[in-house]
């Protein structure tokens, strides 16, 4: 196990390594880059060049990450940006950028959480209902609802819903605009926390369902194996009932690997509160992200994706980790 | 499902005890055939096949489809096909006074003189605006309405199609050729090269995908050349790891031994041997690939990084109906369903064939 352990954990030096070269690449590609104005002087006839709002950035960005010295001193202040967490000030309104990530993060953090809970208290009973009744009626009405669900674009179900359910010409049922009511930061917490949990519901709803597919075929799938396997038959053979068989014996191994999928949705997720965040204006990591990326506010943009690739790689570590403690089995080859 | 492979089975075992008994009787199916038996057999995955070829169609016969010219015009005695004429020829005569508000073929205009113009089932051009007509809700004329600058949303949608099918697939062909290479060399030479690519694989799911595409097409001039780019360069971990699992498996198959064994140098073993055998997780990863292609393309559009004004898209539809969404559900329901049914056409095809390949379905 502590093999296992120093192993995995020295593979992520790599990947650090890696995840620094990449957001690099990405800073390579801002303007401020002396080869790539050249380049689009060239290629847009100076267009780029004109506006003295891009001249500023172009020279706060080249200052910013020292894009005038050579490419491997660029490398090394990148490195040690990263490493000191020193992602410096926002363009726009010049605060530091942790501290603006500091503030979004906890309401992207609470409709995630929110819904990945929800994927999982939906798809994982509906996974073993199909596992414990393949192909019945029932398990390839479920399997094809969910296909469908897992193919509807969330951008779309978030404007169908604002446009019959958030007022408008049809009905008026829920709020489409920010996380609260306006003024209830005053309002004691029984008050507030309705009107929370009333807004979320749109948002929620948006980044859940389709998720519900690939959980509960996962569950379906991991569950069908586990009960093909010799010591379900023993537990079936020395006359327990069906419903110990499978939730006692079979569930413990087949459910797995899908505590430990736990992590890849972290980065999907946060994929989708990009969208969901811009289209519900919820203040959160996504909308952030999004404004950004709008008006070119490089150390926000470059923060954000560093910061979420490390906080994936703790999530993939942590799931490796989890995955060798319930399954002694495993082995790093 | 069960009953299909029991199917299957017998036909197999029918076949090669026929070979056997007989020889020169029916040769035992091969793997293809016996692939499309299983997904003839699934009804929706045969509807999704079926839509993905319309699609294809009414991408690539959209100018035939909406157009703002005439397909057949007869002006002063002579004929002529408009749509392959360039704008020059326009200029000799307007045809738009041979067209006449109405669905198809009743548009169809006749002048003055024998003067005649047969117009396509749209007939307006994707960028054809007309303010006195904008925001209008479907009728006979704007069969799915217009936008706000008056432009129809049908001749949009048509045109849209040719844009996310081909952002689809140049991005999948993208990602199949990294996939396939990287994974093929991970897998059959192992050892650092695999430790390599498999890290480089995890940097790529550690960094969240979809943040980084907008980061990387915000940072670029818009062109839809880059939206396929950073699609297909982000998008070919997944084919990359299936292809490395098959050539682990394969690698100790016995005919890989004999290639090699002959002297058969890497490159011929890699790719005239071993691929083959591994194409049938690439084909599924390629159509499911192609789904999610679209999805980013009009997720792009739609938050306003997609294929730069007035290019037509659907996602781009989608997010001008924002502006006006207290009313306007011909701008949102249209193209939002255009893109559901794309995505859920390939997706079927992909769960079809996933489902058909099944090797469990052929023990």
């Amino acid at each position: 196990m502590s093999a296992y352990l120093i192993k995995r954990l020295l593979q992520i030096i790599p990947t650090l390594v890696g995840i620094t070269f990449v957001t690099f690449l990405i800073i390579q590609l801002a303007p401020g880059n002396p080869a790539l104005v050249k380049l689009q002087m060239a290629g847009e006839g100076g267009e780029m060049a004109d506006s003295a709002y891009t001249r500023q950035i172009i020279d706060q960005t080249r200052k910013l990450y020292g894009l005038d010295k050579p490419l491997p001193i660029q490398y090394l202040l990148w490195v040690k940006r990263v490493m000191t967490f020193d992602f410096g000030t926002s363009y726009k309104d010049h605060r530091p950028v942790l501290d603006k990530i500091a503030e979004r993060l906890p309401i992207t953090l609470q409709i995630n959480i929110i819904s990945i809970f929800l994927v999982y208290l939906i798809a994982i009973p509906f996974g073993i209902y199909s596992a414990t009744h393949p192909e019945s009626f029932w398990d390839r009405l479920l399997t094809l609802g969910f296909f469908f669900l897992y193919s509807l674009p969330s951008f779309w179900v978030a404007v169908l819903l604002i446009m019959f359910l958030g007022g408008g010409d049809f009905w008026d049922v829920f709020p489409v605009y920010g996380v609260s009511s306006i003024g209830a930061e005053t309002w004691p917490w029984w008050a507030w926390l309705p009107d929370r949990l009333w807004h979320l519901v749109l948002p929620v709803a948006c980044l859940t369902y389709g998720g519900l597919a690939y959980l509960s075929r996962l569950a379906r799938a991991e569950l069908l194996e586990v009960i093909r396997e010799d010591y379900v038959r023993t537990a079936r053979s020395k006359g327990l009932s069906e419903r110990v068989v499978i939730f006692k014996h079979a569930l413990r191994n087949g459910l797995l690997p899908i505590v430990t999928l736990l992590a890849f949705l972290l980065p999907a997720m946060f994929g989708g509160s990009v969208i969901i965040e811009s289209i519900f204006s919820i203040p959160g990591m996504g909308q952030l992200g999004f404004e950004a990326v709008l008006s070119r506010d490089y150390p926000v943009i470059m923060a954000i994706t560093t910061i979420s690739a490390l906080l994936t790689l703790i999530g993939l570590l942590l799931s490796d980790i989890l995955y060798a403690l319930l399954d002694p089995r495993i082995k790093l080859e | 499902m069960r009953q299909t492979a029991a199917e299957v089975m017998n036909v197999t075992d029918a076949s090669q005890t026929d070979s056997r008994q007989s020889p020169g009787a029916i040769p035992p199916p091969s793997y293809r055939t016996m692939v499309w038996h299983h997904f003839r057999k699934n009804r929706l995955a045969v509807a999704g096949l079926w839509a993905t070829v319309a699609l294809v169609a009414v991408a690539l016969l959209a100018p035939l489809l909406a157009n703002d010219r005439p397909l057949v015009a007869r002006l002063d005695g002579r004929w002529s096909l408009p749509l392959l004429a360039p704008a020059a020829a326009e200029a000799n005569r307007d045809w738009h006074d041979l067209r006449r508000p109405g669905g198809f073929p009743w548009q169809t205009g006749f002048g003055r003189g024998g003067d005649f113009a047969l117009w396509p089932p749209v007939p307006f051009s994707p960028t054809e605006y007309d303010l006195l007509q904008s925001l209008s809700p479907p009728t006979r004329i704007h069969w799915f309405g217009t936008d706000d600058r008056g432009r129809d949303v049908l001749s949009r949608m048509i045109h849209g199609a040719r844009i996310s099918l081909s952002v689809g697939f140049v991005a999948v062909g993208l990602a199949l050729m990294i996939g396939i290479c990287s994974g093929a060399l991970a897998g059959y030479f192992g050892g650092w090269v695999d430790q390599v690519i498999s890290r480089v694989i995890e940097i790529i799911l550690t960094i969240p995908t979809f943040f980084l595409i907008i980061a990387i097409i915000a940072f670029l001039p818009p062109s839809i050349y880059n939206i396929m780019a950073v699609i297909g360069l982000t998008g070919w971990t997944g084919v990359a790891r299936f292809v490395r699992a098959e050539f682990l498996k394969l690698k100790q198959v016995d005919f890989v031994m004999a290639s090699r064994a002959l002297g058969a140098s890497h490159g011929r073993i890699i790719f005239l041997h071993m691929l083959p055998n591994a194409m049938a997780p690439v084909l599924v990863s390629a159509v499911f690939g192609i789904a999610g292609a679209i999805l980013t393309e009009s997720s792009l559009s739609f938050l306003g990084f997609g294929v730069p004004p007035p290019t037509p898209s659907w996602g781009d539809i989608l997010s001008q109906s924002r502006d006006y969404i207290e009313f306007a559900w011909w701008l949102t329901s249209f193209p939002g369903l255009a893109i559901f049914l794309s995505i859920t056409a390939y997706n079927l095809v992909g769960e079809g064939l996933r489902d058909a390949m099944d090797p469990k379905l052929f023990q």
